[in-house]
């Protein structure tokens, strides 16, 4: 088979396992899981061929129109490069060990066949947008993850969380769609096609009109899908979704797609000047305030959330200045290590019942429960916090590396601000990154108190998976740094002398900070009992965070944050606590300057639909009555009236007839 | 003879009963009042008869017969006239033709009206006068 | 026509013309008393009068054969039939003061309305307009049963076809007034109800009468 054909395959395997999925989830439950798990595999196993066959040379490009479509001809286009075919790799792996998994993770669930089928269109959509070379075919994908993001964030539906977070997953995203796809006429206007190549072709001969308005356009689209500020808002609250979920899209299809969309048009958002300084911006504002307010979080999984916020920051920032090799490493490396985290996060709740830092840190010997699961998250960790020799250094280095090449000037492509930018605000993130890092650390597997519940082990498929994804979170960057520039645009990914020593001594000062923090605090624990662990310690763990989840802000007050003076981030933050834990009232402000202008214009429309509008209708229908009224006071039942009103009608009739006949 | 004597009498006579229809509450005096207006038009129809058949060469003398016709006509209306009072006579305790209004807006039970017609004339008199 | 309409002026009557106005005016007068009288059998009885004069003002237009027709038929039957009608309703017999309803003033009105178009159309048409009722009679017997038997006789067949069904309808009216009146005692009063086969005797007027 050729590559082309291999390639068509990689999309339409998840596909056509989520059409099976959802025909036979019903009528054959036996098939499920096979059917949710092959042809991932299969998948997977392609996208390796592809990519081995692809070997990082020159592009596989092919291209069929279905039918004509006017004047910008849209085509089913394959364009694979090196970037596509390791993004699809990675994709089609975590989503593997996702599906796998998952079958542990809601094996008792009731909708584990639309969850599984759900995922695989999730997958299929994604290696769609990886795939594609037409922009329109990448628009199918685009908005179909949008859609599956909605179903699957909205899992646990019961829960009034579950039902907020996928509704407002999906409308926040679908505020960046819009002016992304108004982005996309332009483009594909002023380019006169929607083929990659074609536009990228275009732009390099100089031939956009409006390359900022573009830009711009589409930099609205990938802040909503890649959760970039201002649009962020919708990913720490995607969290009441099922953890494999959260691991899927944060570790490589949803967010991912954003980035990686700019790394496919980089030369687009290159022909303006001011969309990479806007672009850096973004990037260095995500960056950082993420970072804070993943350091104030409690639900584990929001701080989570919010670290891929960060990283995301990073792979923007790396667009920012230019070097989408080093945003598609660190989108690798962190889409295993983020991957991981995510799924060890799950068995974690799984094991203690709760998903609150605070609670887990007034319980004993928690890495003794799930030791799988300590040692799987400790490598994370690690490289999240972007400690050498594990993956997260190499690549975070290689986008550090990349801003301070750009703030010496060497490159045309890339203003100089936006290098500092990038560079300043990645610094002082990693210290952050390390922190809070170094804080879920402590609070997670340092607790003390009373001994941690015992639910017996996690089930096998849960505690492989975290295995098989440490091997890359561990080693990937080592060994891929120098192999992959022959992939990518050829750039030096490996790290600098002055950058990683800075990076790396920023967190190491983080880790180290917070761990002193935390011995200070630590003493408080015992002192302040809280604490609230799922009803059902029994369930399989789909359901006991459902049940965490639905808890937490009963017992906390609030989703986000719990009042515990044992919290080494409270100590660290001081008064920025209490923003950062509610995300610096971003929600808050958005609810202020747009859902109660809409809301209050809503009841401006209301009112003046009822009030005004309906005073005329009802206006329109009193009249008559009136009249009616009137007129049936007419209808006396007495026969003589009547007649009376005949005959004089007819004698004023004759009268007038004869004034008319004798012309009077 | 001036044809305009019969006219102006037939004129007259027509309006006194178109009176008496209207402004008669009894069912009899109203059936009365109708006679008048067939009279009427029984003189126009003879006077004009006779205008015609003197002046005119051959006439089918149509007045004359219409007027036979039409007073064969108001006995047998006289009859099922009186025959209808008669029958509401004994429903409903009245002729008066005021006090037949079931058709009236808002008007309520008839049976009521059956049992105790005395109670009910009063109101609906003053009802009748306002 | 003109030219006879010419020598004859409205100052100087005929004395047909006389005694045409004055029975009209008794008529006239008569017809008034009919309609504005509040003693209900006296109204029956000056309806009398204005048939009558209208039978002379026939006579006066030489139409004799409808005159009779009139006399036999208006003053002999139609009257007794009223006064009948006047009776069997329990009219009351001497003034009685709401013979007139309180539709009067619109009646006048109309009615006076009606009468000024009427009297000012009729004379404007047939101010000229002069019958000669010199010769032979108009409406003798003989010309109008010639007229009739020649002309008129499908129409006069129908008309007797007419008679029989108003006479029939008539009937009809009575008895299924009176088995309503049954029922409808009936209803009022269970202890009556074993007599409702009784209830179609001539005496049931008179039971009516004492509800």
């Amino acid at each position: 088979m050729t590559t082309t054909t291999l390639a068509v395959l990689v999309p339409l395997l998840p596909f056509l396992g989520a059409a099976a999925g959802l025909a036979l989830g019903r009528t054959a439950p036996g098939f499920v899981r096979p059917l949710a798990v092959l042809p991932t595999l299969a998948a997977l196993a392609l996208a390796v061929v592809v990519a081995v066959h692809q070997g990082g040379d020159e592009a596989v490009d092919a291209a069929t129109e279905l039918t004509p479509t006017g004047s910008v001809p849209i085509e089913l286009a394959l364009h694979i490069d090196g970037f596509a075919a390791l993004v699809a790799v990675l994709v089609a792996f975590v989503a593997t060990c996702v599906q796998i998994y998952s079958t542990g993770y809601l094996r008792e669930d009731p909708r584990y066949p639309s969850y599984a089928a759900l995922v695989s269109l999730f997958t299929s959509a994604m290696l769609l947008v990886v795939y594609s070379g037409d922009l329109m075919v990448l628009l199918v994908g685009w908005e179909v993850m949008g859609i599956c993001s909605y179903f699957l964030v909205g899992h646990y539906w019961e829960t009034p969380e579950a039902r907020a977070a996928s509704l407002k997953a999906f409308l926040v995203t679908k505020l960046g769609d819009v002016p992304f796809l108004i982005g996309l006429f332009a483009l594909a206007t002023d380019a006169g096609s929607f083929r990659i190549t074609r536009v990228l072709g275009a732009v390099a001969n100089g031939g956009l009109d409006h390359p900022t308005l573009i830009a711009l356009l589409l930099l609205a689209g990938v802040a909503g899908k890649s959760a970039q500020f201002p649009l962020h808002t919708w990913l720490p609250d995607a969290m009441a979704g099922p953890t494999p979920v959260s691991a899927l899209i944060h570790a490589a299809t949803m967010v991912a797609a954003g980035v990686y969309f700019i790394a496919r048009l980089l030369p687009v958002f290159e022909a303006s000047q001011a969309a990479m300084v806007v672009l850096a911006v973004m990037a260095a504002v995500t960056m950082a305030g993420s970072a804070l307010a993943a350091l104030a979080q409690d639900d584990i999984k929001r701080v989570l959330a919010y670290s891929t916020i960060g990283q995301l920051g990073y792979m923007t920032g790396a667009l920012a200045v230019a070097d989408r090799g080093a945003a598609v490493f660190h989108l690798l490396s962190h889409g295993a290590f983020k991957a991981l985290l995510f799924l060890a996060a799950g068995v974690i709740i799984h094991a203690t019942g709760t998903n609150s830092l605070a609670a887990m840190s007034r319980m004993r010997n928690l890495r003794d429960r799930v030791p799988d699961a300590y040692w799987t998250m400790t490598v994370a960790l690690l490289a999240l916090a972007a400690i050498p020799p594990f993956s997260g250094f190499f690549s975070k280095e290689a986008v550090l590396g990349a801003a301070e090449h750009v703030t010496a000037g060497h490159t045309g492509h890339a203003p100089a601000a936006a290098g500092w930018i990038v560079l300043v605000a990645g610094l002082v993130t990693a210290l952050l990154t390390a922190a809070y890092a170094m804080r879920l650390w402590l609070l997670a597997f340092r607790g003390q108190g009373a001994e941690a519940p015992d639910h017996g082990r996690q089930p096998v498929t849960m505690t492989v998976v975290l295995w098989v994804l440490a091997a890359p979170s561990l080693a990937l960057g080592g060994f891929a740094y120098q192999s992959f520039p022959g992939w990518f645009d050829g750039g030096d990914l490996g790290p600098t002398l002055t950058t990683s020593v800075l990076g790396t001594g920023a967190a190491l000062v983080g880790g180290i900070v917070t761990y002193a923090a935390w011995r200070h605090t630590t003493a408080l624990t015992a002192r302040v009992p809280m604490g609230a662990v799922a009803a059902h310690p029994e369930g399989d763990a789909g359901q006991v965070e459902a049940e965490a989840i639905a808890s937490h802000a009963p017992a906390y007050g609030d989703v986000a944050r719990a009042a515990d003076p044992a919290d080494p981030g409270r100590l660290l933050l001081g008064p920025l606590h209490r923003h950062a834990a509610a995300g610096f009232h971003l929600d808050a402000a958005y609810s202020a300057l747009f859902v109660r202008p809409v809301r209050a214009g809503a009841r401006l429309v209301r009112f003046l639909d009822r009030e005004v509008v309906e005073t005329y209708v009802r206006g329109a229908g009193t009249l008559p009555r009136w009249l009616g009224v009137a007129v049936r006071r007419a209808q006396t039942g007495n026969v003589q009236t009547y007649v009376s009103a005949l005959l004089a009608g007819t004698v004023v009739l004759a009268v007038a007839v004869v004034l008319v006949a004798t012309g009077a | 003879m001036h044809l305009a004597y019969p006219a102006v009498l037939s004129a007259l006579l027509f309006c006194t009963g178109l009176y008496g229809v209207l402004a008669r509450r009894n069912a009899i005096l109203v059936l009365m009042s109708v006679e008048l207006m067939l009279n009427a038009v029984n003189l126009n129809l003879v006077a004009f008869d006779v205008w015609l058949s003197k002046t005119a060469e051959e006439t089918l003398h149509s007045g004359q017969a219409l007027t036979l016709f039409t007073i064969a006509v108001a006995a047998a209306e006289i009859g099922i006239g009186l025959a209808i009072v008669l029958a509401v006579h004994r429903n409903r305790g009245t002729s008066d033709i005021d006090k037949l209004r079931d058709t009236a807006e808002g008007h309520e039970s008839e049976g009521h009206e059956t049992d105790t017609p005395a109670t009910e004339t009063g109101a609906e008199k003053a009802e009748a006068t306002a | 026509m003109t030219l006879a309409a010419e020598t004859h002026g409205f100052l100087s009557p005929t004395g047909v013309e006389i005694a045409f106005l004055l029975v009209g005016l008794v008529t006239f007068g008569a017809a008034l008393v009919t309609v504005t009288t509040r003693q209900l059998v006296h109204a029956a009885l000056w309806l009398v009068v204005t048939l009558g004069g209208l039978a002379v003002e026939y006579l006066l237009l030489t139409a004799e054969f409808i005159a009779w027709v009139q006399v036999l038929i208006y003053v002999g039957s139609v009257v007794v039939l009223l006064l009948f009608g006047l009776m069997l309703t329990k009219a009351p017999i001497g003034r009685s003061p709401d013979a007139d309803s309180g539709n009067r003033w619109a009646a006048l009105a109309v009615a006076l309305t009606a009468a000024a178009a009427l009297v000012w159309v009729v004379v404007d048409a047939f101010r000229t307009t002069w019958i000669d009722l010199d010769g032979p009679a108009a409406g003798s017997t003989k010309v109008t049963g010639e007229s009739l038997f020649q002309n008129w006789v499908l129409p006069f067949e129908a008309l007797s076809v007419l008679l029989l069904a108003a006479l029939v309808g008539a009937i009809v009216l009575s008895r299924k007034a009176k088995a309503n009146a049954t029922q409808a005692g009936a209803a009022v009063d269970r202890a009556r109800a074993d007599r409702t086969d009784t209830a179609a005797t001539a005496a049931e007027p008179g039971k009516d009468g004492v509800r």
